[in-house]
C-alpha cells in the first residue's frame, strides 16, 4: 500500500508517464538525424518498452478490490469551461491498458514496416499515446481529444505502408469514425450544457454520472449519439463495412493494433461512457444494441466463411468477436459485464496474432488468397502449430482463452437476454466453421510447388508469438487474477444502473472463480449450478 | 448628437495613441510610396519589405500597448464617437498585424520569383490592413464603409498584380465588379438604417430600438430591409453562399500571398463588422437576423464542403474549405451571445493562422498552369518539416483535436448547443465529418512517397515537389504551425482573449 500511495501521490503519477512516454518517444523518433533512419525501430521500441513497463508496474500495484478509479490525476486544462485533465484507471480500463503497454513493443520491435521505419515508428508512438489517454480519460472532452487523435496515426500508417487500396480504405475508415464522433460531440457538449444548470459547467465524467439531471428522453438522445459513435468504433453492424477495408489495407502491425487496440475503444467506450453515463437510457436501448450484437456475431460468421482473402476473413471474424462483447455489456450482469472485460482482452490477443500469422504468410507468398495457399502445413510446420492455436483460441476451445470470455458471456446474458443467448451460441459453431475451414484449405494438403518452399518461422518471428501463445493458455487456465480486478468495478458500474433506473439483476448463478476449485481448470466451469 | 448643417465645425479631439496602429499602417504605406518613387532605380529591392515588415510588428506591439490601457481604463469611443476602441478592435488589430507580418514574410521569395514590384505590393498591402483594423474598429456605418472600401481597393489591385497570368487578371476584374456591387448593397443598408433609426451611427442606432417599448418604429420593413442589404453586403466580404461566387476564382487566380490575406485579414475584417452591426447594435432584433444567419451558415457550410470536395486544383479547394469555415464562423455569429461571439473570434484568429500557413506553403510549390494536387505529392518526403507543418494546417482544418481548429469548431458547436439550436449544431458537425475528406485528399498527396505503385493521381516526371524553401516563408510556416499546436493544447489563453474582446458599444 505504502507503493502505492507513494506512486499515487507523486509529483507526476504513472498514469501521465503512459501517456507521456510514448508522446516523447515519438519526438525523439522524429527528430532523429537524416540518415540514420535505422536508429528509429530500436529508439521507437524502446519507448514503446517503457511504457509497456509501467504499464505492468500499474498492474503490480493495482488494488484489485477497489472499485472505483485508481492513480487518479487532475490538473485544470481549460479552466472557462470546466474542462480537466483527469485520467485514472479501473479494473475495466486496467487490462486494456495493459494490453496497450504489451502489444505496442512487440509490434514494434517484430514486424517490419517494409517501408520507411521512421515516419512509421513515430505514428506508433503517437498512437500509444493516444490509446493510453483514452483508456485513462475521465474527462468527456479529455476522452474526446484522444479519441479522435487516434484516428490521425492509424490514417498515416494506412495510407503510408498499406496495400494497393489504401486511400479508400484510410479515407472509409477516417470519415466513418469522424461521422460518428462528430455526433458524440454534439451529445458531449448538451449533456454538460444541460447539466450546468444546478452546479457549474464540467466535463468531468464521475461528476456527470453522479448528478443524473438529464431529462429521460434527453439522456436517451444523448446516449443514441453516443452509442452511434461507438457502434462505428467497435463496429456493430450495419456500420461495420469501413473495417474489412482498413483491416485489409493495413499494413501488418497497423491491422494488430487496429484489432487489438482501437476497435476495443468502441466497447470500452460503451461501459464507461454509454452505461455509466445514462444508465436508464442503455436500458432502454439495451434491446436495440443486442439484436445488433446478435446480428453482427451471425452475419460477421457467415461473411467470414464466404471470403477468399484470408486477411478479410480474419476482418469478419472481428465483427463476430465483438458482437459477443457488446452481447456480454448489455446483459448488466456482472457474469456478462466480465466475460465482455475478458473478452475484449481476448480478442486482441487472439486476433492479434492472427493478423500477425497472416502477414507471415504474406510476407512468404505474395498473396492472401485462400485459393493460392495449400498445404503449408508441410513446408512450414511450426508456423502451423502456431496457427492451430491461435485459430483454437479464436473459435473458443475450452483451455484457451477465447472459451473463457464467450463462456462468461454466455452465462451471464442467458439470465437476462435469453433468447439472444441461443442464437449467439451458434455463433461459436460458425466461428468453428469459418476458422477450421480456411485451417484445412491453407495448411493441409499436398502444397505444390509455390506453396511447398515456404519458409517457416524464423526466430524473431516465433519470439513475437510467443507471448501471444503464452497469454492464451495463461489466460485460458488461469483467468482469476484477470477476473478478480475486474469484478469489483463491474459490480459496482451494475449497481449504479440499478441505482438510476427500474433495472434490477437477477439472482446470479455465481460463476465467477474462487481460488478454492479444486482443479486448475476449474475457473471456467466452477460453480456452475 | 450629429452635426448640423451650419454650425461652426470644431475639430474633435483625438485620442492619437489610440489611433497608433492605423497611423502606423498608413505612415508606412505613405514612407514606401514616396522613398520608392523617389529612389526609382536606386531604391533596394529590401526596403520595402522591411518597412512593412516593422510596420506590421509596430501594429503587433501597439495592439498590445492599447491592451493593457484598454484594461486599465476602459473602453472608450474616439473620435467623436467615429472609432470605438476595446477588446474587439484590438484583437482584430492583433490579427491584422499577425496577418501582415505572415504575407510579407511568405510573399518575399515569392515576389521576386514571379517578377512583381514589391514597393507597390507592400504599400497596398499595408493600405488594405489599414482598411480591415477601420472596419474591426468602427463605430459608425460610414466610417465602417470607408474601411471596407480601403480594404477592397487594396485587394482588387493586389489580385490583379500578376498581370502577365490571364486568370489573375480575370480574378481581379470579377473580384472587383462583384465587390462594388456588394459595396453598393451595403451602402443601401446603410441609407436604410439610417432611414429607421435616425443615424449612422452604431450606439445611438442601439439606443434608439432599445427605446422601442416606448416608441414604436414607424417603419419597420425599412429596418428590415437595412439588414438584409448590409447583411449582403457584408455576405459578400465574408464568402458566404449564396454570395461566394467570386471566391473560387479570386482565390486561385490571385498570387498565392495575396489569397491568404483575402481568406485570413480580409474575411475577418467583414466579421468583425457583422458582429458590430449585429451582435452590438442590433443584438435587440436578434429574433429577426439570427434565423437568417442560421440558414445561411448551413447552406455555406454544405455548398462549401461539397464543392471542396471535387476540386482537383489546391488553392481553389482551399478557397471553397475557406467558404465552409465561413459558415462555422456564422453558426458562432448566429449564436447573438457573448459565448457565441467569443467562439467566433477564436475561430477567426485561429482559422487565420491555419489559412495563412496553408498559403504559405502553397506560395512555395506555385506553377504557371496552377496547383493542381498531384503537385505536391511526396512533399512531406522531400521537405518532411513542411509537409508536417501543412498537415498541421489542414488537420486543424478538419478540426482534428490537439490543433487550434479543433477547438475552434468546439467552441462555435458549444455556442450553438447552449442556445438549443440543435439542428445547426447537429448540421454543423456531420457536414465537418464529410469535409474531413477535402484534407485528407490533400494529406494523402503530400505524404505519399514518390515511388508509389498505386497510381490513381497522373504521376508524370516532376510532380515531386522539392520545393526551395526561404528563411523568410520557413519561419512564418513554422511560426504558424507552432500557433496551431499551442493553442490546440493549451486553448486557455486565447479562450479568454476573445472572451474579453466581445464587442462593447460606447457612446
Amino acid at each position: 500500500m505504502s507503493l502505492l500511495a507513494s506512486s499515487g501521490g507523486a509529483g507526476f503519477p504513472i498514469l501521465n508517464w503512459l501517456i507521456l512516454v510514448p508522446a516523447v518517444g515519438a519526438l525523439v523518433v522524429a527528430f532523429l538525424p537524416r540518415g540514420r533512419e535505422e536508429l528509429a525501430r530500436p529508439v521507437g521500441t524502446v519507448f514503446a518498452s517503457a511504457a509497456g513497463a509501467l504499464s505492468v508496474y500499474l498492474l503490480v500495484v493495482f488494488d484489485g478490490s477497489d472499485p472505483g478509479f485508481q492513480f487518479e490525476s487532475t490538473r485544470s486544462w481549460i479552466a472557462d469551461l470546466g474542462i480537466s485533465w483527469h485520467v485514472g484507471v479501473d479494473g475495466i480500463s486496467l487490462f486494456l491498458v495493459v494490453l496497450t503497454g504489451l502489444i505496442f513493443p512487440i509490434v514494434l520491435a517484430g514486424l517490419d514496416p517494409h517501408g520507411e521505419p521512421r515516419p512509421y515508428t513515430a505514428w506508433m508512438l503517437v498512437l500509444q499515446s493516444a490509446s493510453f489517454g483514452a483508456f485513462l480519460a475521465l474527462d468527456l472532452f479529455l476522452f474526446f481529444v484522444f479519441f479522435e487523435v487516434v484516428l490521425v496515426p492509424m490514417y498515416m500508417l494506412i495510407a503510408g505502408w498499406g496495400y494497393d487500396r489504401r486511400r479508400y480504405a484510410a479515407n472509409k475508415f477516417f470519415i466513418y469514425t469522424m461521422a460518428g464522433s462528430a455526433l458524440m460531440l454534439v451529445a458531449i457538449i448538451a449533456v454538460v450544457s444541460l447539466s450546468a444548470s444546478d452546479g457549474g459547467i464540467t466535463f468531468d465524467l464521475n461528476t456527470l454520472a453522479e448528478r443524473q439531471s438529464l431529462a429521460t428522453n434527453t439522456a436517451r438522445w444523448a446516449f443514441a449519439a453516443f452509442a452511434l459513435a461507438f457502434a462505428i468504433k467497435i463496429p456493430l453492424v450495419p456500420v461495420h463495412t469501413w473495417l474489412p477495408d482498413a483491416h485489409t489495407q493495413a499494413p501488418t502491425g497497423g491491422s494488430v493494433i487496429l484489432a487489438a487496440v482501437m476497435l476495443k475503444l468502441g466497447t470500452y467506450g460503451l461501459l464507461r461512457f454509454g452505461l455509466y453515463l445514462f444508465p436508464e437510457a442503455s436500458v432502454h436501448f439495451a434491446p436495440v444494441l443486442v439484436t445488433l450484437a446478435v446480428i453482427g456475431i451471425i452475419y460477421g460468421a457467415l461473411v467470414a466463411t464466404m471470403q477468399t482473402d484470408l486477411k478479410r476473413l480474419v476482418a469478419y471474424s472481428s465483427v463476430a468477436h465483438m458482437g459477443f462483447v457488446v452481447l456480454g455489456i448489455f446483459a448488466f450482469t456482472v457474469t456478462g459485464l466480465e466475460g465482455g472485460v475478458l473478452q475484449m482482452v481476448n480478442h486482441g490477443v487472439s486476433t492479434g496474432a492472427l493478423f500477425i500469422l497472416v502477414g507471415f504468410i504474406y510476407e512468404r507468398r505474395h498473396t492472401r488468397r485462400i485459393s493460392e495457399l495449400k498445404g503449408l502445413q508441410k513446408a512450414a510446420p511450426v508456423m502451423a502449430g502456431f496457427f492451430t492455436v491461435v485459430m483454437l483460441s479464436s473459435v473458443g476451445l475450452p483451455g484457451l482463452n477465447g472459451f473463457v470470455g464467450e463462456f462468461l458471456i454466455l452465462i451471464g446474458s442467458f439470465a437476462t437476454r435469453r433468447w439472444w443467448t441461443v442464437v449467439a451460441a451458434a455463433g461459436v459453431i460458425l466461428a468453428a466453421l469459418y476458422l477450421l475451414w480456411a485451417y484445412q484449405r491453407v495448411f493441409h494438403g499436398e502444397p505444390d510447388e509455390a506453396n511447398a518452399e515456404t519458409r517457416d518461422l524464423l526466430t524473431r518471428e516465433k519470439l513475437v508469438l510467443a507471448p501471444f501463445v503464452a497469454a492464451i493458455v495463461f489466460i485460458g487456465v488461469y483467468p482469476a487474477p484477470l477476473l478478480d480486478r475486474v469484478e469489483p468495478a463491474v459490480d459496482s458500474l451494475i449497481t449504479h444502473i440499478e441505482a438510476n433506473s427500474n433495472y434490477r439483476r437477477p439472482e446470479e448463478p455465481v460463476v465467477v472463480p474462487t481460488r478454492t476449485d479444486t482443479g486448475d481448470s476449474g475457473s471456467e466451469t466452477g460453480g456452475e449450478g | 448628437m450629429s452635426p448640423v448643417l451650419g454650425q461652426v465645425f470644431t475639430a474633435p479631439s483625438i485620442d492619437w495613441w489610440a489611433l497608433s496602429p492605423q497611423i502606423i499602417l498608413l505612415g508606412a504605406a505613405l514612407l514606401i510610396l514616396v522613398v520608392s518613387s523617389l529612389l526609382a532605380e536606386r531604391c533596394p529591392v529590401w526596403f520595402s519589405g522591411v518597412v512593412a515588415l516593422v510596420a506590421g510588428a509596430g501594429v503587433f506591439v501597439s495592439g498590445f500597448y492599447l491592451w493593457y490601457d484598454i484594461r486599465d481604463g476602459g473602453p472608450r469611443a474616439i473620435v467623436s464617437g467615429a472609432l470605438s476602441v476595446d477588446g474587439f478592435s484590438v484583437l482584430f488589430i492583433l490579427l491584422v498585424a499577425v496577418a501582415v507580418v505572415m504575407t510579407v514574410l511568405v510573399a518575399d521569395a515569392y515576389l521576386e520569383r514571379e517578377h512583381m514590384d514589391p514597393p507597390e505590393f507592400h504599400a497596398l498591402l499595408l493600405l488594405a490592413a489599414t482598411g480591415a483594423i477601420v472596419m474591426a474598429s468602427a463605430a459608425d456605418l460610414i466610417v465602417l464603409f470607408l474601411g471596407l472600401e480601403s480594404l477592397s481597393i487594396g485587394l482588387y489591385v493586389m489580385a490583379a498584380m500578376q498581370f502577365r497570368r490571364e486568370e489573375a487578371q480575370e480574378a481581379a476584374m470579377k473580384y472587383f465588379i462583384l465587390g462594388a456591387f456588394s459595396s453598393a448593397f451595403f451602402l443601401y443598408g446603410i441609407a436604410m438604417v439610417y432611414g429607421a433609426t435616425g443615424s449612422t451611427g452604431l450606439a445611438h442606432a442601439r439606443d434608439y430600438l432599445n427605446r422601442l417599448d416606448t416608441a414604436i418604429v414607424d417603419q419597420p420593413w425599412m429596418l428590415m430591409l437595412g439588414f438584409a442589404l448590409l447583411l449582403v453586403g457584408l455576405a459578400f466580404k465574408v464568402a458566404a453562399v449564396p454570395f461566394h461566387f467570386w471566391a473560387p476564382d479570386v482565390y486561385q487566380g490571385s498570387p498565392a500571398p495575396v489569397s491568404g490575406f483575402m481568406a485570413s485579414a480580409a474575411k475577418a475584417a467583414g466579421f468583425a463588422a457583422m458582429l458590430r452591426i449585429f451582435f452590438v447594435a442590433f443584438g435587440q432584433s436578434k429574433a429577426d437576423w439570427s434565423p437568417v444567419l442560421g440558414v445561411l451558415a448551413v447552406i455555406t457550410l454544405v455548398v462549401g464542403v461539397v464543392m471542396a470536395i471535387i476540386q482537383t486544383d489546391l488553392k481553389r479547394m482551399i478557397a471553397f474549405s475557406s467558404i465552409a469555415h465561413a459558415g462555422y464562423i456564422l453558426v458562432g455569429v448566429q449564436a447573438g451571445t457573448s459565448e457565441g461571439t467569443a467562439a467566433a473570434l477564436f475561430y477567426l484568429f485561429s482559422y487565420t493562422l491555419m489559412v495563412l500557413g496553408t498559403f504559405a506553403v502553397i506560395s512555395l510549390v506555385q506553377w504557371r498552369d496552377g496547383q493542381p494536387l498531384d503537385r505536391f505529392e511526396g512533399l512531406a518526403d522531400r521537405r518532411p518539416l513542411i509537409g508536417f507543418a501543412l498537415t498541421v494546417f489542414l488537420l486543424g482544418q478538419a478540426g482534428v483535436p490537439l490543433t487550434s481548429g479543433f477547438i475552434a469548431k468546439f467552441l462555435v458547436i458549444k455556442a450553438a448547443v447552449d442556445e438549443r439550436t440543435w439542428w445547426l449544431a447537429i448540421a454543423a458537425m456531420l457536414v465537418s465529418a464529410a469535409g474531413a475528406y477535402i484534407y485528407l485528399r490533400v494529406i494523402f498527396a503530400v505524404w505519399r512517397r514518390p515511388d508509389d505503385g498505386d497510381s490513381t493521381i497522373g504521376t508524370e516526371a516532376g510532380s515531386v515537389v522539392a520545393p526551395v524553401v526561404p528563411l523568410a516563408s520557413g519561419l512564418a510556416i513554422l511560426g504558424a504551425m507552432a500557433f496551431t499546436l499551442v493553442v490546440g493544447f493549451v486553448p486557455q489563453f486565447l479562450i479568454e482573449f476573445a472572451r474579453d474582446a466581445v464587442p462593447v458599444l460606447i457612446g
